[in-house]
């Protein structure tokens, strides 16, 4: 081995390799161009982190074999979020259980990720390997291995710190059919939990909406909660995450595929109080407001009992609610009765939802 | 929520509901404006309508700050960012108001004009601190309740020696509006549009009082009741205005009592005042020029006046011709009796401006109320 | 409600566990436990909790009054 000679004092021993200055180092545009600072990034950001055997390979794609006879899912996401830290995750986090929770609405079991990283000239070193590990910790928690990977570096200005996009392939069970286009009037509407956890935290951290609150972010992969739902009853109907755009757009979304009407009861969906009183202080509406750790699902009616048990018994889905039911309606309006006591539509969300001034 | 929570209370709501169906009287019609697009919110949000006796009707105002600002005004804002290079900040929901040459605040920033949304006016003097060598423009709109927070940000930015910062100001008036609602040809020849009474603005009252409100009661003997903007509070208004029409009265009452007086609040009105002054006439969409119905920056604040800052010339420019929004602001039509509504016309392509903010008539009752007028066909 | 003045007539409020820095230069009157009307930022006026219960009672008479009628009926 390449020993040390300490007798000589100070001579490097051959072959070694600086390591990245994590603490103070930033991505420079020698990170992106493919040669050895490249290499470096990768090996000691990426791989470190996400070890396993695919990875350890180095090729540019990771092979993996596939059980006989299944249909396979594959599901991509771009993540883009300000700022990349707030409470209660990250976007590493967020990159993986959004495109975890996106197989897994297909009725699917996630197997594998691939994660392809835009970096801005100047994003801190440090930053990097804080959303890498959490990235792979959330990848660890959920089993399913990040196996292929990317990145790139842009000039600064060009992009926001960093964008991930991560793609997810799965095996959907045999006799699962899962579809937006499912949804049959007479059905009910089954929600895992409260509302607007998410969005409301990263907003609290936005410049100039600032506020204090112990609200978290929802962030979690779905998929054994699914698992246990499919087990409960294979004949679910519809499974979707409200993410952007919140309850509400899901909901239209899937009116619209459908070509069904919803009545919905405001009384019973979950809402924390903190969440309501966030939203009250903005103006905006919870219905709306972004989720990163919940779904719907449409069920026939005679099986809601028992999914609905199976999701209570589930650690993310203990908040878990019968928030509706399907009805025929050409014009597919989500209608809701409110607590109130009135009725009103639900649409979709116009724009991005904005405090109001009046 | 203490204060909000009690005045959204369902069961009290059913009760209410069930008064006016007891009080209302079944051979007339009442129709009342809620002047305020915080109520035209409440109204829908809540589904109040559905509580109320049929042949209660409530009517849109005009009092939904971005619906009324017109094309023109939009347009200085989009040159100052576009031609000028001033870093302009505003309100969001002005952001998406339709300007000339198919643009708005949000397309002229997609053009890489330095548009920014800010929470508050303070949040614009920040913006000015944080980039001295840049002109930072605040495009100031609303009612009587924005107007206090700009003339503080105006105030602030003089003792600062700010030298970047300046105001458009589009700041405009409540009471010259509601005057000029009743002075309108429909509404004077009853019959045409009968405005039986007001739901009066709450957040505005606070500040400038119930006394502004006495000259329309005694003059147009229309009753007025301030109410606040939790739905019981419209409810129990609504109940109000109808006992008034029901005893032939025409007052101001305040319902909203909890946060109104006669008076306002005298400081927020001396801060006004100290920094502007009356617009001999101001055009608003849908109702045109109004006369002194509009707030200007006094010449001794001059160089925070980006009218002048910037030699800025007014240019109307009128609305689209297939579009009722000057009509329903007015209160003489319906969304629904607008051709292009809800087809050419929608909360993501707003035509006109009542279909832009969640508080315009359109909007609302894009998002909240349409399946009234549908027939919906329930089987479940 | 307000539960903490700062300097340069600011304060925090309380809603419901959330909190927020807001302006009270246009109430400057404002004390720690008074519940304040806030408005882009700024509390613009103040609740008075008498005329608040005043308020609701009236609603809770209507509703005594309703049901009594109801009842009646």
């Amino acid at each position: 081995m390449n020993a040390r000679d300490d007798s000589k004092g100070g001579t490097v021993r051959a072959g070694y390799v600086r390591p990245l200055d994590i603490r103070h180092g930033r991505i420079d545009m020698g990170h992106g161009a493919g040669g050895r600072a490249a290499a470096q990034l990768i090996e000691e950001i990426f791989l470190v982190a996400f070890d396993n055997p695919w990875l350890r390979q180095g090729n540019d794609g990771a092979a993996f074999a596939i059980p006989a006879g299944q249909r396979m899912v594959m599901a991509t996401d771009a993540h883009v979020i300000s700022p990349l830290f707030f409470p209660g995750g990250d976007i590493g986090a967020l990159s993986v259980h959004g495109t975890v929770n996106d197989v897994a609405m297909m009725g699917a079991t996630p197997l594998y990720l691939a994660a392809s990283f835009i970096l801005e000239e100047g994003f801190p070193l440090a930053d990097l390997k804080r959303i890498v590990q959490s990235m792979a910790a959330a990848a660890r928690e959920a089993g399913v291995p990040v196996i292929t990977g990317d990145t790139k570096v842009v000039e600064q200005g060009k992009g926001d710190g960093v964008f991930i996009s991560t793609t997810g392939v799965g095996v959907v069970p045999h006799g699962i059919d899962v579809s937006g286009a499912n949804a049959r009037p007479g059905d009910v509407i089954l929600l895992s939990g409260t509302v607007g956890d998410h969005g409301v935290a990263v907003l609290s951290q936005r410049e100039s909406l600032e506020f204090e609150t112990t609200i978290t972010s929802d962030t979690a992969a779905l998929h054994t909660l699914v698992a246990a739902m499919l087990a409960a009853s294979p004949a679910i109907r519809v499974l979707r995450d409200p993410t952007r755009g919140g309850l509400a757009t899901t909901l239209n979304e899937i009116a619209g595929q459908s070509g069904v009407g919803m009545l919905l009861d405001e009384a019973a969906i979950p809402v924390k109080p903190e969440v309501d009183a966030a939203c009250e202080l903005l103006g905006l509406d919870p219905l709306y407001v972004a989720n990163e750790g919940k779904l719907v699902a449409i069920v026939p009616a005679e099986q809601a009992d028992a999914v609905l048990a199976a999701m209570r018994a589930h650690p993310r889905g203990v908040d878990a609610a019968r928030i509706g039911v399907v009805q025929e309606d050409a014009h597919h309006f989500v209608q809701m009765n409110t607590r109130f006591g009135g009725r009103r539509v639900v649409d979709w969300l116009s724009g991005e939802q904005l405090p109001r001034i009046c | 929520m203490k204060y909000i929570d009690e005045f959204r209370d369902g069961d009290v709501a059913r009760k209410i509901g069930e008064r006016l169906r007891t009080e209302a009287d079944p051979a007339r019609q009442y129709s009342f404006m809620e002047f305020c697009g915080g109520h035209t919110h409440a109204i829908s949000r809540y589904g109040v309508r559905e509580l109320l006796p049929p042949n209660v009707r409530m009517i849109h105002g005009p009092g939904c700050p971005v619906c009324v600002l017109p094309i023109g005004r939009v347009d200085m804002a989009i040159k100052l960012a576009l031609e000028r290079g001033a870093i302009v900040c505003t309100y969001g929901d002005t952001m998406r108001v339709p300007a000339s040459d198919n643009l708005s605040l949000t397309r002229a920033k997609a053009r890489g004009g330095d548009i920014r949304m800010v929470y508050s006016a303070t949040d614009a003097l920040t913006v000015a601190r944080d980039n001295p060598g840049r002109e930072v423009v605040f495009f100031a709109i609303g009612f009587e309740t924005t107007t206090p927070p700009t003339a503080l940000a105006i105030l602030r930015a003089q003792r600062e020696g700010l030298a970047n910062f300046s105001v458009l100001c589009c700041h405009v008036l409540t009471p010259s509006a509601i005057t000029h609602i009743l002075e309108s040809p429909e509404v004077r020849r009853y019959g045409t549009v009968p405005i039986d009474g007001f739901v009066g603005p709450a957040h505005v009252s606070i500040v400038i009082g119930s006394g502004p409100y006495e000259h329309f009661a005694e003059e147009y003997r229309k009753p007025v009741v301030i109410a606040g903007f939790e739905p019981l509070d419209v409810m129990q208004a609504i109940l109000m205005l109808v006992r008034q029409v029901n005893e032939g009265r025409a007052h101001v009452e305040n319902e909203f009592s909890r946060a109104v007086d006669r008076d306002g609040n005298l400081g927020a009105q001396q801060k006004v005042s100290e920094v502007f002054e009356l617009r001999p006439t101001f055009e608003w969409r849908g109702l045109g020029e109004v006369p002194y119905s509009a707030l200007k920056i006094r010449p001794a604040f001059a160089q925070f006046d980006a009218e002048r800052r910037f030699g800025l010339g007014y240019t109307p420019v009128a609305d689209n011709k297939a579009c009722e929004c000057g009509a329903i602001l007015r209160g003489v039509k319906q969304p629904t009796d607008c051709k292009i509504f809800g087809t050419v016309c929608t909360p993501e392509n707003p035509v006109g401006s009542c279909m832009v903010s969640s508080e315009g008539a359109c909007a609302a009752h894009y998002a909240y109320g349409r399946f009234k007028d549908i027939p919906v066909k329930v089987s479940a | 409600m307000l539960v903490e003045l700062r300097a340069d007539e600011r304060a925090v409020v309380n809603l419901g566990g959330i909190r927020k820095d807001v302006s009270i230069e246009l109430v400057p009157e404002a004390q720690v436990g008074d519940y304040v009307i806030v408005h882009v930022g700024h509390a613009i006026g103040m609740i008075d909790p008498e005329e608040a219960e005043r308020t609701l009672a009236l609603f809770g008479e209507m509703a005594e009054a309703a049901a009594a009628a109801g009842a009646a009926a």
